[in-house]
C-alpha cells in the first residue's frame, strides 16, 4: 500500500465526516433506480415460464444470432489488419501533421453511429446498402482509433533493439513481426479485439441504418421485436441472452490478457523517418490513413448538397419545414429535432457531471464501499444501449413510477451511459492531489471544507470540462436507448437522421444527410473544444 | 574480412561519422574505444546494417554488402542491455537466429545446449530470460548471438552495468570463448583495461 | 444553480410544448388543447380535413395538435408500449388488422370508433402497361407471372397497415399452409419492400403525381385512383392508375380516446366530431377512404374513379389476434431475410 496514497485519503478524510455518504448517496440512488431496477425488470420478463422458448423459437433468431456473431468477428479481425499500420506508423514516427492524423484516426471513434452509418449510406453504391459487407465496412471505420489507440501505445514502448538483435539473428522483417513483434504485442491486440468485439457486436445505429431488415445483428432485432412487433417478452429474452455473451467475453478475454501478458523495459520514442524506403512508405500510410479516415465525412456533407444529380441547396432550405410533401409532414421537424437533442444533451451533461463528480469523490474518499460504487457505475458501460432503454420503457410504465412521458426520462439514460466517463476522467486527478497543498491551506486556516473548495475544486476543473464534453457528445448521438425512450414529435436528431434515411424520396433523403452532417460536425466540435480545454489544463498543472 | 570504408552519418546537420575507416581481419578481435558520443554505437549500427550510412562502404571478404539488409549479412550483435527476447525462454532465444534459418529442431536443440555449456549457463534452456541475473543475461545474449556462426560479431559494450568483480571474470571469459570459437569480433567500449583484455589490437576512434 | 436553472427552464418549456392553442394562460375557464396521434400520411396542415378540425377548435375552444407517429403498424405498437401513458388523447386511425394489437395491450380507454373504411389492393400505372403492350395483373395468382417480375412494390406487414392488409389478403388467398409459398413465389419474382405506404406510392411507384419512383405496381387502396385524378397536374378525365379488384382485403379504421388522457371530456368530444358529418364529408376527398357516416355524400369524381370488389378477402378479427405477430415474424424471415 503506497505511503502517498493513504496521506491522500486521509487528508481527503479530513472532509466532515458526514459529507463522505451524502456523496455517494445521490449516485448511489441513481445507479439503482436507473440501472439495476430496469435490470431486474428484464430479467423477471425472461424468467417468466414459456418466455424464453417462446423468444427462441421465433423464426431467425438463430440466423440473428450467427449474423451477429460472424459479423462482429469479422469486424474485429479486419480491423486489427486495417488498424496495423497506421498504429505502426503513428507510434514509431515523428512527422509533420502526426497529432492532425491522430486526430483525424480518433475522431469517427467519438461520432454517433448514426452519423457514420449515414456517411457509408451516401459513400457506398446502392447495390451495398442492406448488406452484411456495408456493415463491417463502416465498423471497421468506426473502431479503428481503437486499435491505433490500444496497439499504438504499447507499440511506441517496445523496445526498437529488440527488433534489430532479430534482425541481426538473421530474421525478415516478416519474421521479426511474427515472432517478435506481435507476441509482444499480444496484450494490446487482444485488449483492443476485445473493445472492437463487444463494439460491433451491440451495433445499433450504423446496423439499422446499413444492414436494412436482411443483415439485423442482435440489438436491431430486439429494437425490432420491441417496437414493430410488440413483443416485449421477446425482446427481453434476447437482451439478457446479449448480456450474458457479453459477460462470458469480457471474463474469457481478460483471462487470456492475464496470460498474452509479457514484461518488457525501455521506452522508445517515436522517430523520424530514416531509410529511403521508409521515408516512401511512412507518409504514404499516413496519406492513406487520413484519406480513408476523412472521405466518408467529406462525401455525407457533399450528398447533403446534391438533388437529382445536381448541386443544391433545397435539403438545407427545408430543413425547418416539416413537410416531406404539401400537408404531409411525416412527424419529423429536422430543425426542431436540432434544438430537442441540445436541449437534452446540456440536461443530461449536468446530470452527468454532477452525478459523476459526486461519485469520483465519494470513491477517492470512502475506502472499501468506494469501490463498490466504482464498479457499479461502469456496469452500464458493459450494457448495450438497446437493453438500457427497452429495460427503462417497460420498468417505468407503472404509477407512481409511470415516468415515459416524463422529458428527463432520456437524457436520464444518456446520463447513465455518459457518468462512467466522466468518473473514469476525474477519478486519477483527485487521486494525485498532493495532501500537502490542502494541509497548506488548512494552516492558513480555512477550514476543511473550504480547504478542499480553494485546492480540489480548482485542479479538478478542466478535467470536468473535458469529461462534461464527453458527455455532451455522448448525449447528442445517443441512439439505442433513445429508440424506446422517444416520444412522437420530440424527436432527437439521431432518432430524425434515422426516419429521414430510412425513405426513398431524394429530399427526405438529402435532409437526412444534412441532418447527420450538423451531428457531425456539432459533436466534432465539442469533443475538440472540450479536450483542447482539458489538456490546456493538464499541460498548466504539470 | 571485415572493412568498412570512408564511412558518413549525419544526423540532421551534426556529423556523428565523419570518412571513418576499420578492418578487422579474420579471426581477430579488434576493440573500438573512445568515449561516448563519438559514434562507436553507430559504426556498429552500419556495419550490422541496422543504419543507413550517408557515405562510404561495408566490405565482408572481398564483398560490398552495404545495401545488403541486416537478416542477410551474417554478422552478429551483442547489444548493452542485452535485448533479450522477453516473450521467449533462455533456449528460445539462443535457438531464435537458428529457427529463423529453418533449421530443424533436434539440431537447434542440440546447438543451444552446446552454447549454453559454452558460456557456463548449461541446463538453463527451459529458464525464463526475465528471471535472469545481470550476469546470466549477458552470458545468454552472447550464446544467442554465436549460435548461427556470424562471421563477424558486433559488441556493443556488452560488460557494462555489471559490478567490477563480475565485469572481470565475465570479461576473462568472453576474451577466452572468442579465442575458442575462432570468432571475428568488433567489440565497443570506452574501458581501456576492458579492451586490452578482450582484444588482439585496439583502435581509438 | 445552473443545473437547476437549466432543469426548471427545460420542464417549463416542455409544459408548454404540449399545449399550442392560445389562451392557455387563462384562469380556470381555460379550454383544453388536445393531441391526436396520426399516421404518417395523415395531413397535418392545409387541407379541408384540418380546416375541419380548425372549426371543432373555433366552435369548442378546444385545440388539436396532431402528432404523427409512423405508419399505422408503428403507431399501435408505440402506443401499446405507452399504453396508459400515452403520446396523446386520441388517436386516429387503428385499423382492423391491428385493432386486437391495440386493445389487448389496453391503448383505449373504451372502445375505439369505426371512422372510415376502404380496400387495400394492388394499383397499377395504366400509362406504364401500355407502353410495354401488357395487360395489369387482376389477381393475387397473377402477380406471380414472369412478366410481372420486379414491378411490384409492397409495404412491410410490421411497420404498415396497408402492407398488413395485403399479408392477410394473402393468407385469405392461399390459406395458412399455402401463404408462405405464395410469399416466396413472389420474392423469387422480385418484389421490393418499404417501410411505408408513403414510401411505397409515392417515392417506388411510378402511377403517383409528382413520384420518383419506377414501379408499375403498387400495394395501396382500391379509392387511390380518385386521388390521382383530384390532383393532377395539369387537369385530367381519367385515372392514370387502376386497381386489380381481385387483390383487395377490407380495412375498416378506428379512433378512440387513449387510456390516460388527462383530458378525458375533450378527447371524447373530439372523437364525436370526427364521426360527425362536418369532418366526415372530407375524407374521400383527402384522406381517399369512405366515411361511416351514411350522411355523408360521397363526390362524383370518387364515386365514379374508385374501385369498390365485389368480394374483397376477409379474416375473421379473432383469427388475425391469434397469427398476427407469428405471421409477421415469418414474413419477415421469407421475404427480408
Amino acid at each position: 500500500m503506497a505511503g502517498s496514497v493513504e496521506r491522500d485519503r486521509a487528508a481527503l478524510n479530513r472532509l466532515p465526516r458526514w459529507l463522505v455518504p451524502a456523496l455517494a448517496v445521490l449516485p448511489a440512488i441513481g445507479l439503482a433506480v436507473f440501472y439495476l431496477w430496469p435490470l431486474l425488470t428484464l430479467l423477471q420478463r425472461v424468467v417468466q415460464p414459456g418466455s424464453i422458448g417462446h423468444a427462441l423459437s421465433a423464426p431467425g433468431v438463430a440466423r440473428v444470432l450467427w449474423f451477429t456473431l460472424w459479423q462482429a468477428l469479422a469486424s474485429t479481425a479486419l480491423t486489427l489488419a486495417v488498424g496495423f499500420a497506421p498504429a505502426y506508423v503513428l507510434a514509431r514516427y515523428r512527422f509533420p501533421g502526426r497529432r492532425a492524423l491522430l486526430a483525424a484516426v480518433t475522431v469517427p471513434f467519438m461520432l454517433p453511429t448514426v452519423v457514420v452509418g449515414a456517411a457509408f449510406l451516401a459513400l457506398l453504391p446502392q447495390s451495398w446498402h442492406g448488406t452484411a459487407r456495408a456493415v463491417i465496412v463502416a465498423h471497421v471505420f468506426f473502431n479503428v482509433a481503437v486499435v491505433v489507440r490500444l496497439v499504438g501505445a504499447m507499440w511506441a514502448v517496445l523496445p526498437t533493439d529488440l527488433t534489430a538483435a532479430a534482425r541481426t539473428l538473421g530474421a525478415s522483417p516478416a519474421q521479426v513481426l511474427r515472432h517478435v513483434v506481435l507476441p509482444l504485442l499480444r496484450p494490446a491486440l487482444w485488449a483492443a479485439a476485445t473493445v472492437v468485439f463487444l463494439f460491433t457486436f451491440t451495433s445499433f445505429g450504423a446496423a439499422r441504418l446499413l444492414g436494412g431488415a436482411a443483415n439485423p445483428t442482435l440489438e436491431v432485432e430486439i429494437a425490432r421485436r420491441a417496437t414493430q412487433l410488440g413483443d416485449v417478452d421477446g425482446a427481453a429474452v434476447l437482451s439478457v441472452l446479449q448480456l450474458l455473451v457479453l459477460a462470458v467475453v469480457v471474463w474469457w478475454s481478460a483471462r487470456w490478457q492475464r496470460r498474452a501478458a509479457v514484461q518488457f523495459a525501455g521506452v522508445g520514442a517515436p522517430r523520424r523517418s530514416r531509410s529511403r524506403a521508409e521515408r516512401r512508405w511512412v507518409p504514404t500510410v499516413a496519406a492513406a490513413t487520413a484519406v480513408a479516415m476523412l472521405t466518408p465525412l467529406a462525401v455525407l456533407i457533399s450528398r447533403s448538397l446534391r438533388l437529382g444529380g445536381r448541386w443544391s441547396l433545397a435539403a438545407w432550405r427545408t430543413l425547418g419545414s416539416a413537410e416531406v410533401r404539401p400537408g404531409i409532414s411525416l412527424g419529423v421537424d429536422p430543425l426542431a429535432s436540432l434544438v430537442t437533442s441540445f436541449r437534452l444533451a446540456a440536461v443530461a451533461t449536468v446530470l452527468s457531471v454532477a452525478i459523476g463528480g459526486l461519485a469520483a469523490l465519494a470513491i477517492v474518499s470512502a475506502h472499501r464501499h468506494g469501490r463498490l460504487l466504482d464498479v457499479g457505475l461502469m456496469l452500464p458501460l458493459g450494457t448495450s444501449a438497446v437493453t438500457i432503454g427497452l429495460g427503462m420503457l417497460i420498468t417505468f410504465d407503472t404509477a407512481p413510477f409511470d415516468w415515459r412521458a416524463a422529458w428527463w426520462l432520456i437524457p436520464a439514460g444518456h446520463a447513465l451511459v455518459a457518468t462512467p466517463f466522466v468518473v473514469r476522467a476525474l477519478l486519477p486527478v483527485l487521486r494525485s492531489i498532493p495532501a500537502d497543498q490542502r494541509a497548506a491551506a488548512a494552516t492558513l486556516g480555512a477550514s476543511p471544507l473550504r480547504a478542499w473548495l480553494a485546492v480540489d475544486v480548482r485542479r479538478v476543473m478542466r478535467p470536468l470540462v473535458a469529461a462534461a464534453g464527453l458527455a455532451a457528445a455522448i448525449s447528442l448521438g445517443e441512439f439505442g436507448a433513445t429508440t424506446f425512450l422517444t416520444r412522437s414529435g420530440r424527436e432527437t436528431m439521431p432518432i430524425a437522421i434515422a426516419r429521414l434515411l430510412g425513405r426513398t424520396g431524394q429530399v427526405p433523403r438529402a435532409q437526412g444527410f444534412a441532418l447527420a452532417s450538423i451531428l457531425l460536425v456539432a459533436t466534432a466540435a465539442v469533443v475538440m473544444v472540450a479536450s483542447v480545454l482539458g489538456e490546456r489544463g493538464g499541460a498548466s498543472d504539470a | 574480412m571485415l572493412e568498412a570504408r570512408d564511412i558518413t552519418v549525419r544526423f540532421g546537420d551534426r556529423r556523428v561519422l565523419d570518412s571513418t575507416s576499420l578492418h578487422v581481419g579474420d579471426g581477430e578481435v579488434v576493440a573500438l574505444l573512445g568515449p561516448s558520443g563519438v559514434g562507436k554505437s553507430t559504426l556498429l549500427r552500419v556495419i550490422a546494417g541496422l543504419l543507413t550510412a550517408d557515405g562510404g562502404s561495408v566490405w565482408l571478404d572481398g564483398t560490398d554488402i552495404t545495401v545488403l539488409p541486416a537478416h542477410r549479412r551474417s554478422i552478429g550483435m551483442v547489444f548493452q542491455d542485452e535485448q533479450l527476447f522477453p516473450h521467449l525462454s533462455v533456449g528460445a532465444n539462443v535457438g531464435f537466429g537458428l529457427r529463423m534459418q529453418r533449421v530443424a529442431h533436434g539440431v537447434v536443440a542440440a546447438r543451444v545446449a552446446e552454447l549454453l555449456e559454452l558460456v557456463g549457463l548449461p541446463g538453463f534452456a527451459g529458464r525464463q530470460v526475465t528471471k535472469l541475473s545481470g550476469g546470466e543475461a549477458k552470458r545468454v545474449a552472447l550464446a544467442r548471438s554465436l549460435a548461427p556462426r556470424p562471421k563477424v560479431l558486433l559488441l556493443d559494450e556488452p560488460l557494462t552495468g555489471l559490478d567490477r568483480e563480475l565485469h572481470d571474470r565475465l570479461a576473462t571469459d568472453l576474451a577466452a570463448l572468442l579465442r575458442a570459437t575462432d570468432t571475428t569480433a568488433l567489440l565497443v567500449t570506452h574501458d581501456h583495461e576492458e579492451a586490452a583484455k578482450i582484444a588482439d589490437r585496439v583502435v581509438t576512434l | 444553480m445552473a443545473a437547476a436553472v437549466l432543469l426548471a427552464a427545460c420542464g417549463n418549456d416542455d409544459a408548454s410544448n404540449g399545449s399550442t392553442t392560445p389562451g392557455t394562460t387563462g384562469g380556470t375557464t381555460a379550454p383544453a388543447a388536445i393531441t391526436m396521434v396520426v399516421y404518417d400520411s395523415f395531413p397535418t396542415a392545409d387541407t379541408p380535413l384540418n380546416e375541419a378540425l380548425a372549426e371543432f377548435t373555433a366552435d369548442t375552444g378546444i385545440a388539436v395538435r396532431l402528432v404523427t407517429a409512423g405508419d399505422a403498424g408503428t403507431m399501435v405498437t408505440k402506443a401499446a408500449l405507452t399504453a396508459g401513458n400515452p403520446e396523446g388523447d386520441v388517436m386516429w386511425g387503428v385499423d382492423n388488422t391491428l385493432l386486437s394489437a391495440a386493445t389487448d395491450g389496453g391503448v383505449f380507454q373504451s372502445a375505439p370508433t369505426p371512422v372510415d373504411f376502404g380496400d387495400v389492393c394492388e394499383n397499377n400505372d395504366i400509362a406504364s402497361f401500355a407502353d410495354h403492350g401488357i395487360a395489369p395483373p387482376a389477381t393475387l395468382a397473377d402477380l406471380l407471372l414472369p412478366q410481372y417480375a420486379g414491378l411490384l412494390v409492397v409495404e412491410n406487414p410490421a411497420t404498415s397497415s396497408p402492407g398488413l392488409a395485403f399479408l392477410l389478403a394473402t393468407v385469405a388467398y392461399a390459406g395458412e399452409d399455402g401463404w408462405q409459398q405464395y410469399w416466396r413465389d413472389l420474392r423469387d419474382n422480385g418484389v421490393e419492400v418499404a417501410d411505408s405506404w408513403d414510401v411505397a406510392y409515392y417515392e417506388r411507384f411510378s402511377g403517383a403525381a409528382g413520384g420518383e419512383g419506377d414501379k408499375p405496381l403498387v400495394v395501396s387502396y382500391g379509392s387511390s385512383p380518385p386521388a390521382e385524378v383530384v390532383f393532377a397536374d395539369p387537369p385530367r378525365t381519367d385515372a392514370p392508375t387502376g386497381v386489380a379488384a381481385g387483390t383487395c382485403f377490407r380495412q375498416t379504421e378506428y379512433a378512440g380516446v387513449l387510456r390516460g388522457t388527462k383530458h378525458p371530456a375533450e378527447a371524447q368530444q373530439l372523437v364525436q366530431f370526427l364521426v360527425g358529418e362536418r369532418f366526415q364529408r372530407e375524407l374521400p376527398l383527402t384522406l381517399f377512404v369512405y366515411p361511416v357516416n351514411t350522411d355523408v355524400q360521397l363526390p362524383d369524381v370518387f364515386t365514379e374513379f374508385a374501385v369498390v370488389p365485389d368480394d374483397p378477402f376477409e379474416i375473421v378479427p379473432a383469427t388475425i389476434a391469434a397469427n398476427r405477430e407469428q405471421w409477421q415474424d415469418q414474413w419477415n424471415e421469407i421475404v427480408l431475410r
